[in-house]
């Protein structure tokens, strides 16, 4: 039995039930929990006693509530007031609607006000040069305790550096940023460009099939298996612990469920430590050190021991994890749409395979796999005619700021040969940048260098299935056809 | 009219004309200067330009503010004399300068 379920064990004969858990929570936070019982009780199990400590707490205490989200189909922009406008609404991409509804608050109200959202109220940053703007002055925008729209889920309170300011996140970001640095990809791109081939290689032709599940998941699953040197034949876990970490509906509206949630840590927790342990024991036998990400942080003095700070252990896990899943898989699958949306791109690609690079930027801009970053006003700030107060929500919409007709040429066009394609918002800017940017350029590059050897044509035969969220903005399913090369 | 010469990391040197008052980032830029991305484009906001300055002419182009360090930071090939070219303006001052570049903007 865990720690937290047997204190409720142990105290039901004298308390109410409610009275307990009002009592254990005032007592305690969660997270110093875990930290001070690291040593002694197995995080998994922890873990696991935090998912049954709330379901007991939900069942017998009404705490917060999770919201629930039922689609239903999206008025015109059109017909709405300006204050009424809700971009968090986790359909806004399913229904293909957010191109006006951006395209209006740039508009009209590029700073926007949004005061009833079920993620409570917050600020919409729509405008590509204000984006610049709240992104680098980390100063006047905290980064805590969260990035995305919703509030941190109960009991979930892992520590990530993408979520603190300066100067902790620096110390933090700085103690595992060499995994992703460019000098350790040189070493990996043999291994990623060998595992990209094998799946194409084996890819069925002039026959439908999900392009999703068969290149986008599987080529992300086997870069992060060798990014983690994780069990390569589990590898699938590693996505499907992402999707459920990253999609619960307090956050960002989406699907997973809390069982599904904690679940899905504990099972990451427990083969996380595994690993650890293992390739600790290497260590200590003198055996050579990998590149994985694993090894380079028991190589690192001040992340040897990370094990024993399993809320940060598992915060830079999950932040890799998601990080290296959602973004680089919806800039696979969005790579193909936009060519077969922009037939004349894909024919310039076949004349100059030399392109690759450039159009790697302009999918990523194209795609904007994750919409925004989220931050919270630490003084009151003007922009754009409005006051920001402070502790507001504060949510910087890549998705609107690579669309801004004012900063970038064209910009519902997709061009492959774009100038200045670096130029877009998908990676953010200032401190929080996004750490893993190189390698997803790399795989990118590879895929399409390695696709355009075999294909002649991917052709999309349906409108390919989106995800329900605020914060990915990506695909469920996409099905294709494939043409090998003459 | 002087000239500041780029140096990237496999030697090719690449001599580019002062024109005073733009940045180094668009010196680069503007001769085609390759290894320096400027992702953000002149915002400090990257450290996709970052340049490292030949040790005799750092008393000349001075030191790195500390929101530059901060990005320079993300980088493992900061040296003690490495700058974000965006944010240093060419004078006539730095004729002859040279700046070598990393084998990385990340």
């Amino acid at each position: 039995m865990s720690f937290l379920s047997s204190i409720i064990e142990k105290n039901a004969p004298l308390m109410s039930k409610s009275a307990i858990v009002e009592k254990v929570e005032s007592l305690i936070s969660i997270p110093s929990i875990v930290e001070k019982t690291a040593t002694v009780i197995p995080l998994p199990l922890q873990i696991k006693g935090i998912h049954l400590f709330l379901k007991a707490k939900r069942k017998v205490w009404k705490s917060k509530s999770v919201p629930v989200f039922i689609e239903s189909p999206i008025p015109d922009i059109s017909t709405l007031a300006i204050e009424d406008i809700d971009v968090s609404n986790p359909f806004l991409f399913k229904q293909g609607m957010w191109e006006s509804y951006f395209k209006r608050l740039r508009d009209e109200c590029p700073v926007h006000y949004q005061k009833n959202s079920p993620f409570g109220p917050f600020w919409s940053i729509t405008r590509y040069e204000d984006i610049v703007f709240v992104d680098k002055r980390h100063d006047l925008f905290s980064a805590e305790p969260i990035i995305v729209i919703g509030n941190t889920p109960e009991g979930m309170a892992i520590e990530t550096f993408i979520a603190m300011d300066p100067p902790k996140h620096d110390v933090q970001r700085q103690a595992v940023q060499n995994v992703v640095a460019p000098q350790n990809l040189k070493e990996m791109e043999g291994l990623i460009r060998s595992r990209a081939e094998d799946v194409l290689d084996n890819l069925p032709i002039d026959e439908p099939f999900d392009w999703v599940e068969k290149v986008s998941v599987e080529l992300t699953s086997r870069m992060l298996a060798t990014l983690f040197d994780f069990p390569y034949e589990d590898r699938h876990k590693l996505a499907y612990w992402s999707d459920v970490i990253a999609a619960s509906p307090e956050t960002t509206g989406g699907e997973s469920s809390e069982d599904e949630m904690f679940l899905g840590a504990a099972e990451m927790a427990t083969y996380f430590t595994r690993l650890w342990r293992e390739k600790e024991a290497k260590k200590a036998a003198g055996e050579e050190m990998g590149y994985d990400l694993i090894s380079l942080l028991l190589s690192n003095e001040k992340t040897k021991n990370m094990i024993n700070k399993p809320m940060e252990f598992m915060g830079n896990l999950a932040l890799l994890i998601v990080g290296g899943n959602d973004t680089t898989r919806n800039s696979m699958t969005g790579g193909v749409l936009a060519l077969n949306k922009f037939p004349d791109e894909f024919v310039k690609l076949k004349n100059d395979p030399s392109i690759i690079p450039n159009m790697v930027s302009e999918i990523i801009r194209w795609q904007t796999p994750l919409a925004y970053m989220r931050r919270v006003a630490k003084e009151d700030v003007e922009l754009n005619g409005k006051t920001i107060k402070k502790g507001d929500k504060v949510v910087m919409w890549y998705v609107s700021g690579n669309r801004d007709e004012r900063s970038i040429d064209q910009p519902d066009q997709f061009m492959i040969d774009r100038k200045k394609a670096r130029n877009h918002l998908s990676f953010g800017f200032g401190v929080h940048r996004c750490m893993g940017n190189r390698l997803a350029e790399m795989q990118l590059r590879i895929l399409w260098e390695e696709l355009i050897k075999r294909f002649d044509n991917i052709e999309v035969l349906e409108e390919p299935e989106y995800v329900q969220s605020n914060f990915v903005k990506g695909y469920t399913k996409m099905m294709v056809k494939l043409s090998a090369k003459a | 009219m002087g000239s500041i010469t780029f140096i990237e990391h496999n030697g090719n040197q690449h001599e580019v004309d002062i024109e005073e008052g733009s940045s180094l980032m668009q010196a680069a830029l503007d001769n085609s200067v390759p290894g320096v991305d400027a992702d953000c484009g002149g915002e400090c906001a990257c450290g996709t330009c970052h340049v490292i300055v030949d040790k005799d002419w750092v008393s000349v182009i001075g030191n790195a503010t500390e929101i530059e360090n901060q990005m320079l930071d993300m980088t493992p090939e900061k040296s003690g004399t490495s700058r974000l070219s965006c944010q240093v303006t060419v004078t006539e001052a730095m004729d002859g300068m040279v700046v070598r570049l990393p084998e990385f903007q990340m």
